[in-house]
């Protein structure tokens, strides 16, 4: 009964064969290399495509503690910190001793990874030969409950980005933290810190207290469409609800893989509620997103568009089509199998070489040695999704 | 291509449809406002009864998202499985309009007095040259 016009057929993928491939991969599949080695000593591997010179959307410098953001606040914020105890703003979302956290050779002996200038460049900048890398502060701001004492910390986690890393080394570059719980001070802070074209972008986190698409945040992204800023959404949660629709999980594992969950939403709610309609000249990166589930859960909303258009006529081509136009996805984790074919697959179901964007997302470990480019990448791919692609997304990287 | 005498206009009012069948193809008619138009009874999704879908009016985007425009009361049909919409004057999708379409076929009112003269197929009526008939090409 089904027409040849309709491509619901065309786009089925055919599950058993991606099994079998997954299956095979597993029975052939080595150890990572850092199994075998020491901490702190980075395993050796052939490169395939060198990364010289890509850019990397997506590292994250941590905030070595409270105490050096207290430079970068009021006095009465300084003494209100000290005055309640405020202690450090650490989440659940990259628990300190979780593998995901840091990489074993990128994990320091005392204190937290990546938080100073001199640690990243030399494992960050140098061995891949970068030429600018995204900073994205995972800092928990979007956590606190209070409005004001949010836009402190955003602004605080701002200025120390700039004196501590975008003022050390010219490769460095930002995304702006916001306190989305106000969002007329989440522009403010915008507004701040646009003028600094080192500020490349605008981070938000995927589970916010709103669904993203909501209209109580669009003025965050006028103000981002007005400086030429795309919005980074990145994976974690401010905690305003459990990481899954039905609640809380119980296991880390599966706190991480609900981020893919958390997307999928994110991608319907800025669609259907009109956010590309209203602002069209915006994109959304998505950061830490893994890759491999947008093309299917396109499918599935462009599906179910064909016959609800007329709820959401401001998305007045496919979904997909919206998605390819305006949405972006970090290159790590990768989150297909590690031989190439699946990936290959995979990247054809984008139906798209503009999507993805080079990252590393350092310090978290997400590969081992210096292959950030996964296997099932042409050069020329490889190419496009380093260079070409940040910077059609980054109108300030160009 | 043969025309086909397939009812008289009193059996399709303005807002009305019909489902008839020309060569083994069930056909359904519609009567906009005086103006007659036939789609192939088969939601090219998946094949659902258009004769069975809901007539609605256009709804596109207004200024701004929020904002709705409504117009062509009756001028659009959603197949009653999936709710896809077919513009009843084109068989066009609405939501994929270069794409997916519904097959159309050509309508046309004719006097009795033609209708009789021929050359027309009447395969299930009889037909009075006091009245007018819709007729089909298939």
């Amino acid at each position: 009964m089904r027409d040849t016009r309709s491509n619901d057929r065309v786009n089925d993928p055919e599950p058993d064969e991606t099994l079998r491939s997954d299956a095979d991969h597993l029975t052939t599949r080595r150890l990572p290399d850092s199994f075998a080695l020491p901490i702190n000593q980075p395993p050796t591997q052939p490169m395939k495509v060198p990364t010289a010179g890509a850019i990397d959307c997506d590292i994250h410098p941590s905030v070595p503690s409270i105490k050096a953001l207290l430079p970068y606040m009021s006095d009465q914020w300084r003494d209100t910190i000290a005055q309640r105890g405020v202690h450090e703003l650490e989440t659940i979302a990259y628990p300190e001793n979780a593998p995901l956290t840091a990489r074993p050779d990128w994990r320091p002996v005392q204190g937290r990874p990546a938080a100073d200038v001199a640690t990243i460049q030399d494992q960050a900048l140098e061995p891949f030969a970068t030429s600018f890398a995204i900073c994205n502060c995972l800092y928990g701001v979007q956590l606190l409950m209070g409005e004001d004492m949010a836009a402190a910390f955003a602004h605080a986690v701002n200025s120390w980005m700039v004196a501590n890393f975008l003022d050390q080394d010219p490769r460095l570059r930002a995304s702006i933290v916001i306190p989305t719980q106000d969002v007329n001070l989440a522009v403010a802070e915008i507004e701040r810190r646009a003028e600094d074209q080192r500020f490349v972008s605008v981070l938000m986190l995927v589970m916010d207290e709103n669904p993203l698409g909501r209209r109580v945040y669009w003025p965050i992204y006028a103000a981002a469409a007005r400086y030429g800023l795309p919005i980074c959404v990145h994976a974690g949660s401010a905690y305003k609800h459990p990481v899954t629709s039905v609640g809380w999980p119980s296991y880390y594992a599966e706190d991480y893989a609900a981020q893919a969950p958390a997307f999928h939403n994110l991608v319907s709610s800025l669609i259907c509620e009109g956010v590309f309609a209203k602002f069209p000249d915006l994109k959304v990166v998505l950061a830490e997103s893994g890759i491999t589930w947008l093309p299917a859960h396109l499918w599935r909303l462009t599906k179910f568009w064909r016959g609800l258009r007329a709820e959401i006529p401001w998305v007045d081509k496919t979904p997909t089509e919206v998605a390819r136009e305006h949405i972006r996805l970090t290159l790590q984790p990768v989150d297909a199998p590690a031989d190439a074919k699946p990936l290959e697959r995979i990247m054809d179901h984008f139906g798209s070489d503009d999507m993805v964007l080079f990252s590393t997302d350092y310090p978290h470990w997400q590969f081992d040695g210096d292959a950030a480019l996964p296997d099932g990448m042409s050069v020329s791919l490889a190419r496009k999704i380093m260079v070409e692609n940040p910077k059609n997304t980054y109108p300030r990287l160009k | 291509m043969p025309k086909y005498v397939v009812a008289s206009t009193m059996d399709i009012p303005p807002g009305a449809r019909k489902l008839v069948e020309v060569r083994g193809r069930l056909i359904v008619i519609f009567n906009l406002n005086g103006e007659y138009f036939g789609l192939l009874n088969r939601c090219p999704h998946q094949g659902g009864s258009l004769c069975d879908g809901r007539l609605v009016g256009l709804i596109e985007a207004g200024s701004e998202p929020g904002e709705y425009s409504y117009s062509r009361a009756g001028e659009v049909v959603r197949c009653p499985w999936h709710g896809w919409e077919f513009d009843i004057r084109t068989g066009q999708s609405r939501c994929e309009p270069d794409r997916i379409t519904s097959t159309q076929y050509q309508v046309a009112v004719e006097t009795g007095e033609v209708v009789t003269n021929g050359p027309f197929f009447a395969e299930t009526f009889d037909v009075s040259i006091e009245q007018e008939y819709v007729v089909i090409e298939v």
